[in-house]
């Protein structure tokens, strides 16, 4: 009797922990980044044609493991977690500076990426600002952060200036960046400050005027805005350049203008980080996102300004004359791009923004 | 006669409550156009489409695999759990019940996070560590099912069959496991819905490429909702909805059939 | 099998508690005492005293108490209302509550979202009736809302639960001894469910107060929750510490919460959710 007894508990526990170990085999199938055929892959959120991904596990017979992340700041913390070995990871310029300032990036050996040479010239000349030797990245898409509106619903003589998104007429029709520093763009940009300024007079002084504004924005989103404002939710949105593009294709009464006060200008590229295994799987995905054919994929897709030359020369005149896909270089040098803030600047913009929010 | 039609509109309007937003979704599904709120005319193609977008059927599979692994560990061990709690003293008793309520009073994302902490010192996130999240919070849900099916038993009908030479096992599966059956029955399908329906702790908890529903909507709440997702979720709740329907009818209507499949 | 042997039955459960219930909450506790270089520090813990961060807190609470108190409301009649019905099938009722949680909860709150938006189905449909559109989109009005939705079965069915155990000879007693519908209710119908109420104000109140998913799909990123705080120290800051901090004074106010109900109760235990 006594026996039977522990023969079932011996027999249960027995089931538990062979699903603790079946789980933990399934894991290390997901996990493991040695894998001489598997890639992890750390990018934004819808920002690659799914389609090449699966052409390029085809192709190459390596298995990616695709992860996305929504901000910069999500990223850095995915990222320096530690939690998981990326092979590969594309983020934005200021959050690229701190990691090669932090010693997390790789030099790429772009003498493995042969179709680097598609990448025009001008862009790896922008890309300096935060890679001044050009050895760490491979710029991806670029762009500018300015005001999408309603030409219906709003004066389009007003929108030249960042003051429009002030204006009382437009209370509960404006659409912010839910980002802390795009936010503060506005606001710097307006004052005439530097988007990268740590100066906490300077800091609080945008604070007060984000603070002002609070009532007359209808929400603060990231990505959806295009979608708010393809639906008439909203008259103006704060939104970088690609968005505003896709949008446009959706709503003809849209269009984007970046206030004559200056703006930001971004660039997302693609570095190889500390943690990568694998490197030689790493260049041949770099060097797949660099071909024509693929980075024209990722264009129609993506639908931002593609720093590959080889597809800007395939477009239509149509779409290569559209600035807001493609800012001019009046545009692009009115612009400041982000550069990194350390550790106490990035909190105390932290804190600053959650008083916005919590007000 | 006014109080009885009362209650009838206002019990109307609690379910449309419950039930607009999933219509929508539905209705959604059909809709030929990317726009979320312009009905583009009817068309099916997001079914179709559905079954071929590769990282939506890993997602669903993910979750699927997740949903029912988490559900039977926790079932499994909960169950066991709720038998040995119940011939605890009252001491330990209390501690036990009042340690099973933790996951349940924590809020999802100090569960999440706690455990994230957790894991990043020890291993790699992964889909291992997702499972061993789940099953942490489904227990208590199988717990909470269990003992007051275990408390409601009749102690002396065990013993007693023990007295006439029963073995413990035969006299379990005889008299106690039928009772406790539909707590376990109901404490698995809560684990499942509740796995099925958390985002938070698989949001922490989860490794690179491992997507379930829930975490693959949160990033695409931003960007837009691809359609796929209202078909797949309208299947999904079909299927809930035959599945909940025929369990109640089999767990309700036929208790013993369920003893003789047993044995 | 003694009552001793089937105590070991709680045996794996135990272990499980040990590595994965009482281990992450010290990993929590150690972060929240500790600086970035690990000496130890109560100013992460002092963190709630910020006032960004008590009034997020307050905010929290002021709208876990508003969704707790309409789910209530919301709730009561309603059981009452099935408990009248005699469903024979009690489960039946179970099944309508949660059936819809099979569908993404996300997903739902979105369809709120395109429901309730300025230019959504709710204000096509009250313009058409000649009505004024309402505006509640991205305000704390519309997360209350969200929450509402998202918890009221939790307190639907275990107050429908506890109804459903009263036994009908019961009232009937009641009402052959003289007493007239108001005090069954209020001597019989209320005492009885009390433990039912109370265990759905548990189970709405301690989710509302930590959510942070609701306050950024309907709150329009205008409402910031105590939730959103952690969530942001964790996924945005890389403030760990702070977050680890503010989880522990979110942990102590859900247990003095919890305990400041249980003390107001003497029987809770065994008052399943379903």
């Amino acid at each position: 009797m006594k026996r039977t007894s522990i023969n079932k508990l011996l027999l249960a526990s027995l089931i538990v922990l062979s699903a603790c170990a079946l789980s933990g085999c399934g894991s290390k199938k997901g996990a493991s980044t040695s894998d001489a055929d598997t890639l992890t892959v750390l990018n934004y959120g819808k920002y690659i044609e799914p389609d090449v991904l699966t052409s390029f596990e085809k192709e190459t017979g390596i298995k990616v493991n695709y992860e996305e992340y929504e901000s910069p700041e999500e990223m850095y913390t995915k990222f320096t977690a530690g939690a998981i070995d990326y092979d590969l990871a594309c983020t934005s310029e200021y959050m690229i500076e701190r990691l090669i300032d932090e010693g997390y990036v790789k030099p790429i050996h772009y003498e493995n990426i042969p179709h680097f040479s598609n990448i025009d010239q001008t862009y790896l000349d922008y890309s300096k600002a935060f890679d001044p030797e050009n050895k760490y990245t491979i710029p991806y898409f670029f762009g500018t952060v300015g005001i999408l509106y309603n030409k219906n619903m709003v004066d389009a003589t007003k929108v030249h200036s960042w003051d429009i998104l002030w204006d009382e007429t437009y209370r509960d029709q404006i659409i912010m960046e839910n980002s802390v520093r795009d936010s503060f763009i506005v606001p710097f940009k307006r004052l005439g400050y530097s988007v990268n300024t740590t100066d906490q007079s300077q800091m609080e002084e945008a604070l007060d005027q984000l603070t002002a504004q609070k009532p007359l924005v209808y929400a603060y989103y990231v990505d959806e805005s295009a979608d708010e404002m393809i639906i008439e939710d909203a008259s103006m949105a704060l939104v970088y350049s690609g968005e505003a593009a896709y949008a446009q294709d959706y709503n003809e009464n849209l269009d984007y203008v970046v206030p004559d006060e200056g703006s930001n200008m971004w660039i997302d590229s693609w570095f190889i980080p500390k943690t990568c295994k694998n490197e030689s799987s790493a260049e041949k995905f770099l060097d797949y996102l660099c071909r024509e054919d693929i980075a024209m994929q990722n264009f129609d897709y993506v639908y931002y300004a593609t720093p590959n030359k080889a597809v800007y020369d395939a477009l239509d005149p149509e779409i290569q004359e559209n600035t807001t896909i493609f800012p001019t270089k009046e545009t692009l040098d009115n612009c400041e791009m982000f550069t990194y803030l350390d550790n106490d600047a990035t909190s105390r913009y932290n804190y600053l923004w959650k008083k916005l929010k919590s007000n | 006669m006014v109080k009885k039609s009362l209650s009838k509109i206002y019990m109307v309007l609690i379910f449309l409550f419950l039930y607009l937003p999933i219509a929508v979704l539905i209705v959604l599904s059909f809709n030929n156009s990317i726009s979320r709120v312009h009905w583009g005319g009817f068309t099916l193609d997001w079914y179709r489409e559905l079954f071929q977008s590769e990282t939506i059927m890993s997602a669903f599979y993910t979750t699927l695999s997740i949903t029912l692994i988490s559900a039977l560990v926790s079932t499994i061990i909960g169950t066991m759990a709720a038998i040995g709690i119940s011939a605890m003293r009252k001491k330990g008793k209390a501690i036990m019940l009042g340690a099973t309520n933790i996951p349940l009073l924590n809020a999802d994302i100090v569960t999440g996070i706690s455990l994230m902490l957790l894991f990043v010192r020890f291993t790699n996130l992964g889909m291992s560590t997702v499972l061993l999240a789940h099953i942490t919070f489904n227990i208590p849900y199988v717990i909470l099912n269990v003992m007051p099916k275990l408390n409601g038993l009749p102690q002396h009908t065990y013993e007693a069959a023990l007295d006439l030479g029963a073995t413990p096992a035969y006299a379990f599966y005889k008299i106690v496991w039928p009772d406790i059956l539909p707590g376990v029955f109901s404490g698995f399908l809560m684990a499942m819905t509740m796995s099925l329906d958390d985002f938070s702790i698989t949001y922490f908890t989860k490794g690179a490429g491992i997507n379930t529903l829930s975490t693959m909507i949160y990033t695409q709440l931003r960007k837009g909702i691809l359609p796929e997702m209202y078909a797949l979720s309208t299947i999904l709740f079909l299927i809930a909805l035959l599945l909940l329907l025929l369990i109640n009818y089999r767990s309700l209507e036929h208790p013993a059939r369920h003893r003789k499949e047993r044995k | 099998m003694s009552k001793r042997k089937r105590r070991l039955f709680a045996g794996p459960y135990m272990v499980w508690i040990i590595g994965f219930t009482v281990l992450p909450i010290l990993m929590i506790l150690y972060y929240a005492f500790t600086n970035a270089d690990g000496s130890f520090t109560l100013s992460y813990l002092a963190g709630i005293g910020d006032p960004v961060h008590l009034k997020a807190l307050l905010l929290s609470l002021r709208l876990a108490v508003e969704c707790t108190v309409i789910c209530l409301i919301l709730s009561y009649p309603l059981a009452m209302i099935l408990h009248g019905l005699n469903i024979k099938k009690q489960s039946f009722v179970v099944f309508i509550f949660v059936l819809p949680m099979w569908m993404n909860f996300m997903l739902r709150i979105l369809a709120w979202q395109m429901l309730l938006a300025n230019n959504g189905i709710i204000n096509h449909l009250l313009n058409l009736l000649g009505l004024h559109s309402v505006r509640i989109l991205n305000t704390p009005t519309a997360v209350v809302f969200g929450m509402v939705y998202d918890f009221l079965p939790f307190m639907i069915l275990p107050i429908y639960n506890s109804m459903i155990r009263i036994r009908k000879d019961v009232i009937e007693a009641a009402k052959d001894l003289g007493a007239n519908d108001r005090i069954v209710f209020f001597k019989i119908i209320v005492p009885m469910t009390m433990s039912g109420v109370i265990s759905g104000i548990t189970m709405v109140f301690v989710p509302a107060l930590t959510s942070f998913v609701v306050s950024d799909l309907l709150g329009g990123g205008k409402v910031l929750l105590i939730g959103n705080v952690i969530e942001q120290s964790f996924m945005q800051g890389s403030e760990w510490n702070l977050g680890s901090g503010l989880s522990i004074v979110l942990m102590i106010f859900v247990i003095a919460s919890m305990a400041f109900m249980n003390s107001h109760s003497k029987e809770t235990e065994g008052t399943a959710v379903w």
